[in-house]
């Protein structure tokens, strides 16, 4: 019973609360008994609200039976990335800067799922303020892939794509600078969306990148990814960079098909170090377009071997600037210290771990006095063209198909050095640095068992499109579960 | 490239990051091991190409000016280290003279 509730999805979930076939509660206390007894193996959750679950559940089961309609994600048990404040909530980005914070609000992405009728089950880890590639970098503890503990369930939305694999949550919320919800989804074999910047409110998503940060939903299916998505667009007056167009009509989309529609396949993807099983799926997910009546093309994306450098220019930048708040004044911790500048220093250096102290000086040093112009203004520049470059593929093209990562999930500890790290992300950049939508999809698994991804890259606010092409390449391909659910 | 040790100590400085002699020799290496890496982006003739700021055109939006509510005091301050008197409270900011 508990274990067909876990991998029901959330479209089905909702189906079956709203027609009382199950209560939420049953369906929050299903979620909650397998985190107890398998999340300790799997280290995907920082914090599990155990009361606060059942009280939001029993609270859609009271609207139910007063005859309201609870909305479209009804009793649907979802878990949010640790970068996303929960008001009442512990929400620490998974850093010891912010060891036991409190949020005194919720994020609007979140405020947007209670309103439809969520039930949030906790918070999931990550690697610190989102900054890594493999979950390594959670200051609390690692997170492992459900398909093969000693493998890393990748970054920085770790948890919250392990997490939906292992049937620990229904969906959940990730968030996507350069690749951290895609690249993790690829990992884990489950979906993941980055949205358009600015579909998505970024009201309490704690800020790295700001000119990158995008949270998104990572789910079993196309169809509940596209629900989430569509539940927590829109303008949010809080947000200044929001857009103000209407959620985009996604699960209409879904049955929509690809006939006529153009797919582009971008060389640069495909030259240089990917692993061949990865390029023969990605391959066969371009077949499967084909034979569901698209037409399939190459297309050049010059710029993509600058996307790696232009990123770790920018985001580090925009890192050093937004993680200049982390000062030991208003939140979180505080180093002790006599005087007010040395406490600064103390609390920054004792707080931060070292992947985010080393952004905070990359980002520090391209942005001194002099270096402006070499660096910082330098990769912007690099930036415009990156984006060129998807504007005139977009013009041949409806969307692009491309790998989601070089390889398979790499195992734990074994990316040596910070540049092999950043390397791991060398697909996922661009879409970021362009500000389109990027839609990670499982497209089956190399001789290994472990899962592999590809994903479809759109216009500016035609997530739409991205979805009709996501629906037939899982329609071929399928969502499969992990080796006994994650939990042998 | 190489960085000195004075260098990353200067950065880390400005950055407000107290860093000991281990931790400043091993972002030496890899701060530099980044930067030339980075050190690509001056391959690309980005001669008159306008810098993108913002991965969508932005525009400051306008709201009515209206009085709306705001965060308790005592809700802000819940969190704080320290506070004293409905305010955060920090160590001397001033070096005392000696």
């Amino acid at each position: 019973m508990s274990d067909e509730l876990a991998f029901a999805g959330v479209v089905e979930l909702a189906r079956r609360v709203r027609a009382k076939e199950v209560s939420a509660r049953e369906v929050a206390d299903a979620f909650l008994s397998r985190i107890d007894a398998h999340d300790g193996a799997l280290g995907t959750y920082l914090v599990v609200d155990h009361d606060g679950a059942r009280a939001q559940a029993d609270a859609v089961d009271a609207a139910i039976a007063g005859g309201a309609d609870p909305g479209p994600l009804a009793g649907v048990a979802m878990a949010v990335k640790d970068v996303i404040v929960t008001e009442g909530l512990v929400t620490t980005a998974a850093s010891k800067i912010l060891a036991g914070w409190v949020p005194p609000y919720d994020a609007t992405a979140v405020a947007r799922l209670r309103a439809a009728g969520a039930v949030i089950l906790g918070k999931l880890n990550c690697d610190e303020f989102a900054m890594g590639s493999s979950n390594e970098r959670s200051a609390w503890k690692p997170c492992r892939n459900p398909w093969d503990r000693d493998r890393v369930p990748g970054g920085s939305s770790g948890g919250s794509a392990a997490a939906v694999a292992a049937g620990l949550a229904a969906a959940s919320l990730g968030t996507d600078t350069g690749g951290s919800i895609r690249q993790p989804a690829a990992f884990c074999g489950v979906v993941g969306f980055k949205p358009t910047y600015g579909r998505v409110s970024r009201w309490g998503a704690i800020a790295f990148a700001s000119s990158l940060d995008q949270i998104g939903p990572l789910a079993r299916s196309v169809g509940d990814a596209a629900r989430v998505l569509e539940v927590i667009a829109g303008l949010d007056p809080r947000d200044s960079t929001s857009i103000d167009q209407p959620a985009p009509a996604l699960e209409a989309a879904l049955a929509a098909g690809v006939a006529g529609l153009k797919v582009g396949l971008p060389r640069e993807y495909f030259e240089g170090s990917i692993d061949a099983e990865v390029a023969a799926a990605v391959h066969a997910a371009g077949a499967a377009l084909v034979a569901a009546g698209a037409e399939l093309c190459e297309v050049s994306l010059p710029h993509t071997r600058y996307a790696l450098p232009a990123y770790y220019v920018i985001a580090p930048a925009e890192a050093a600037s937004n993680l200049a708040r982390y000062d030991g004044v208003r939140f979180g911790h505080r180093a002790t210290a006599r005087e007010l500048g040395d406490m600064y220093a103390t609390t920054r250096a004792e707080g931060f771990g070292p992947e985010v102290k080393r952004r905070i000086m990359i980002g520090t040093y391209a942005l001194r006095a002099g270096y402006y112009d070499a660096y910082y203004k330098k990769a912007q520049q690099v930036r415009a063209l990156i984006k060129r470059d998807f504007d005139q593929a977009f013009e041949l093209v409806d969307v692009i198909l491309a790998p989601t990562t070089p390889t398979p999930a790499f195992a734990i500890g074994e990316k040596a050095t910070p540049l092999d790290m950043y390397q791991t992300d060398v697909f996922t950049l661009a879409c970021n640095l362009a500000g389109i939508p990027g839609l990670a999809v499982p497209v089956g698994a190399a001789t290994s068992g472990l899962p592999i991804g590809a994903q479809l890259l759109g216009r500016p606010l035609d997530e739409a499109t991205v979805v009709r092409a996501g629906a037939v390449i899982e329609a071929a391909f399928g969502t499969k579960r992990p080796p006994a659910g994650g939990a042998a | 490239m190489v960085l000195t040790r004075e260098e990353v100590a200067e950065i880390a400085q400005l950055a407000r990051l107290a860093l000991g002699d281990a931790e400043l020799e091993v972002l030496r290496t890899e701060l530099a091991a980044i930067l030339d890496h980075v050190a690509a982006l001056q391959e690309v003739e980005t001669t008159g190409v306008e810098p993108m700021t913002h991965a969508v055109p932005t525009m400051l939006r306008l709201r009515p000016d209206t009085v709306a509510a705001s965060l308790p005091v005592e809700v802000a301050l819940a969190d704080a280290p320290a506070a004293k008197d409905g305010c955060f409270e920090v160590p001397a900011i001033i070096k005392a003279a000696t």
